[in-house]
């Protein structure tokens, strides 16, 4: 237990992507089965318990401390395994418990036997071990390292043993395992194959699309592609297989518990690619509508009824038991089109494919059409092959132009890691017919190396007020800010809420005065519309 | 005898002693002041008459400005007693920073002791907080809730001794407030045996030299400001909070960055400032250190100046002891963007 409370410490506190890798892989190098098995379910969030949940860890916290001084000690710290961690009463520490003898504990031991284990393991272990320990039931371990970065540490941890496994490699297992992950960690460490998924539902890492820019854009052979709309939803994959039917995120997450109404919308075995949107009477809602629905555990019936679901699907990996990933794509999407056949849904529907002579004719396509929940066009090459990743020239994703609006930059904060020391998050405001200037988004890219010192200067010879470590600053400085669509929003004081909104230009030259206007934002959606 | 709760109480400007006619602390300019210690939040400049310790009174002179730190200054040694008016003052080692002194006042028989801030753990820049049995007893409670337990500080500074170790190509850039905590680290520093230079942000300097004037060796000492790059590699550079995560920093060799602070208990907390190393390393008393201080100066009353005080108040309640807030405004905010000192 001492080495992994360790490493959750380290990974707390270490920034870089790299370091967190190095630090995982050593972690899976030195220690044990199962103990790095167990441990690597937590770091996944995989680990759950029936039994022990929060309500245990303050049930034996106010056992041993004062519940009012807990109470507040809570109210301060703001997370409830790092507050007990802290406020427990040093005790000798003897023999800290494994991870494997916790985790065994947690899940065969009578409910009512937990509260004196844990009592017991925390007497025996220092703050950062009880922090371990107490995390290990609350799950959500906040340190930083995402599941994906983890499973990347596991394929260099396998490279370490001569085996070359990507990450990718990994994913493609992942859901047909459970912890400890004894098999994996023996293919890792080239005791063995790779586990066979067969029969199980697990996810295959997608194939994503490269920007299309002007260089490729000339270079580009229109006989060589398809083209499709690109839909502003959330990509998804459906798998269905003996094992049962998932829905995946495109970060591998199982994500089916939150979207009750695909529940075998799959009438058979497949794996199909597509995106996730709100539908109503045949039409796409715009992306806010969607948002509605993202981000839960779970959907209540009204949310359900309210924000309709549909699967707009344009790939297919498996056909039944059939790995159909080598196919090119026209034979691929024959296979999806004698699918949806034989499988219809309400919930599902096809891609169109659009028709086009030459690029020219695309680009007006591509022009003319403005309806929100259209980001631009997929463009996919005839002869690719589905190839997990972002390979380059088999697919394009060539969005609209932005929409653009000159606003004023309003408050400023600070970035993350090499940006800590600038002021680089900046919300921007349009103004209001009744001359109130309103804040309309938020956007923290767009700028060179050099622009930012100069706006980090700016904004610091400019401040009005600060706030922690937001700064509001005197109106005087214009943003041209790029999005990709607008829409309306009850969340944000202006009523609109921006798409992927990005600073296009600094306009030093332009009189903060002659800003845009948020009437002329609310028309062009009024118009889309 | 007269209850302290009659000759000692709250006015907009801080405490004030009525038959004494002075002020502890006050956060405004008053004609007559006793000065606990020279952080910024307790000796504000303007004052009338100073009275504090000999080194308080040199470091707000260092850190004000001559002039400005009194109009006269009165410097009392640790145990020398005064008698002010109808009051008995004297003043006796906190073990807060250099100079910083608990004030005991004793009226017709009755005695109040104010101990400013402190702290219970060793510190070789400064003499230990010594108990004075009381019937009022006014504490701070900065770290006033039971997560707060300080580590010892040799540990942690040995923690930033093997970080330079691990990555000898970085600088370890070290937050830590000006006056005691920057002192404290380096002498600690000296003590595991780190002989190299320490590099010290122009804030910093001025305090170091008058430490070292009043008998407090820190060894070889050098500005960051100006220094290259190069000689920055695998340093251990002092700075103010607010400077570590700024444009300052920009100029050190791949910074660690490390804290100097109770608050890193809190991992979280590291975590959300970016704090690479954080260290648990305080000024003030933890929380065991301010309950066994009740139990030692035996007062039966508890008046809790700033902090968390409701949990100090609650703690002090269920040992039996009377125990109220004073609800002083002014402590422990220096300025908006900086960590209270600690």
């Amino acid at each position: 237990m001492i080495a992994f409370a360790e490493l959750l410490d380290r990974l707390t506190l270490t920034p870089g992507r790299l370091a967190k890798i190095a630090l995982l892989r050593r972690f899976f190098e030195t220690e044990a089965d199962p103990d790095r098995g167990w441990a690597l379910a937590a770091l996944t969030g995989e680990l759950s318990f029936a039994t022990a949940k929060a309500g245990l860890i303050r049930a034996v916290a106010e056992a041993r401390v004062d519940p009012v001084l807990l109470g507040w000690s809570y109210d301060f710290v703001g997370d409830l395994a790092e507050t007990v961690a802290l406020i427990w009463p040093a005790t000798t520490e003897a023999a800290p418990p494994s991870v494997t003898e916790i985790v065994e504990a947690l899940r065969t031991r009578p409910k009512g036997e937990l509260p004196a284990l844990l009592t017991g393991w925390l007497d025996t272990s220092g703050p950062n071990v009880r922090y371990a320990v107490l995390k290990m039931i609350t799950g959500e371990l906040r340190v930083g390292a995402s599941a994906r970065l983890t499973k990347t540490a596991l394929a260099e941890f396998a490279a370490a043993h001569g085996r070359v496994v990507a990450p990718d490699d990994v994913e493609e297992v992942w859901h047909s395992l459970t912890p400890p992950y004894q098999p994996l960690f023996d293919w890792l460490e080239g005791r063995s194959e790779a586990p066979d998924a067969a029969g199980a539902p697990v996810f295959r890492p997608p194939m994503l699309a490269h920007p299309l820019e002007p260089p490729d854009l000339a270079a580009l052979d229109a006989a060589a592609y398809a083209a499709e709309w690109k839909w502003d939803g959330i990509r998804v994959q459906l798998v269905r297989a003996p094992g049962g039917q998932r829905v995946f995120s495109r970060g591998a997450e199982d994500v089916s518990a939150a979207f009750p109404d695909l529940d075998g919308v799959l009438a058979s075995d497949a794996v199909l690619d597509g995106e996730l949107l709100v539908v109503r009477d045949g039409a796409v809602a715009p992306f806010a509508d969607l948002q509605q629905r993202l981000n839960r555990k779970t959907a209540s019936a009204k949310l359900v009824r309210d924000f309709p679901l549909r699967v707009r699907l344009y790939d297919i990996l498996f056909d039944g038991a059939e790995d159909v990933r080598a196919l090119p794509f026209p034979q691929r999407r024959a296979r999806l089109e004698g699918w949806m056949a034989r499988h219809p849904s309400d919930r599902l529907d096809l891609s169109e494919l659009i028709a086009f002579g030459s690029i020219d004719e695309l680009a007006a396509i591509r022009e003319g059409t403005r309806a929100a929940s259209i980001e631009g066009l997929m463009l996919k090459r005839l002869d690719s092959p589905y190839v997990p990743g972002r390979p380059k020239g088999l697919w394009w994703k060539w969005k609209r132009d932005p929409l653009t609006i000159d606003a004023v930059v309003m408050y400023a904060q600070r970035g993350h890691g090499k940006r800590s020391s600038f002021y680089s998050d900046y919300t921007f405001g349009l103004w209001r017919d009744d001359g109130e200037l309103v804040p309309v988004g938020k956007a923290y890219s767009g700028f060179t190396d050099e622009e930012l010192v100069k706006l980090d200067r700016w904004i610091r010879n400019h401040t009005v007020k600060a706030y922690g470590p937001v700064r509001e600053v005197e109106r005087g400085l214009v943003l041209e800010i790029a999005f990709d669509a607008a829409q309306f929003s009850t969340r944000h004081k202006s009523g609109v809420a921006l798409r992927f909104p990005r600073v296009a230009r600094l306009r030093w030259d332009k009189p903060f005065e002659e800003a845009d206007r948020l009437e002329t934002l609310l028309g062009h959606i009024a118009r889309q519309a | 005898m007269p209850h302290p709760d009659t000759w000692l109480c709250v006015r907009p400007e801080g405490l004030y002693c009525s038959p004494g006619n002075f002020f502890i602390d006050p956060v405004v300019a008053v004609p007559r002041a006793v000065i606990t210690h020279a952080h910024a939040d307790h000796a504000r400049p303007g004052h009338g008459a100073v009275l504090a310790t000999r080194q308080t009174l040199a470091i707000m002179d260092v850190r004000m400005g001559q002039g400005r730190a009194g109009g006269t200054q009165q410097a009392l040694a640790p145990g020398e007693t005064l008698t002010i008016g109808d009051v008995r003052v004297w003043m006796q080692p906190a073990g807060h920073v250099l100079g910083s002194a608990q004030v005991a006042i004793e009226h017709q028989g009755s005695r109040a002791v104010i101990s400013g801030d402190y702290k219970r753990a060793s510190d070789p820049t400064c003499a230990p907080f010594v108990p004075i049995p009381c019937d009022v007893f006014v504490t701070e409670a900065t770290f006033g809730l039971p997560i707060f337990v300080h580590p010892p500080a040799s540990g942690e500074v040995r923690k930033l001794v093997d970080s330079v170790a691990l990555f000898p190509e970085r600088t370890h850039v070290v937050g830590c407030y000006a006056l005691g905590k920057a002192q404290r680290l380096i002498a600690l520093l000296r003590a595991e045996g780190w002989e190299r230079p320490v590099y010290l942000h122009g804030a910093l300097i001025a305090l170091c030299t008058l430490y070292e004037q009043l008998g407090v060796a820190l060894g070889d000492l050098r500005p960051a400001t100006g220094a290259h790059k190069a000689d920055l590699a695998g340093a251990i550079v002092l700075a103010p909070p607010s400077a570590i995560a700024d444009r300052w920093a920009r100029r050190l060799a791949e910074p660690v960055t490390v804290l100097a602070s109770g608050w890193m208990r809190v991992r979280q907390r590291a975590r959300a400032k970016g704090v690479e190393l954080p260290l648990v390393i305080s000024d003030h008393a933890d929380w065991p250190e301010l309950l066994a201080t009740l139990d030692e100066v035996g007062a039966p009353e508890v008046w809790v100046t700033h902090g968390a005080e409701e949990a100090l108040i609650h703690a002090a309640q269920a040992r039996g002891l009377r125990a109220r807030a004073l609800r002083l405004l002014g402590y422990g905010d220096d300025s908006a963007e900086e960590a209270p000192p600690n």
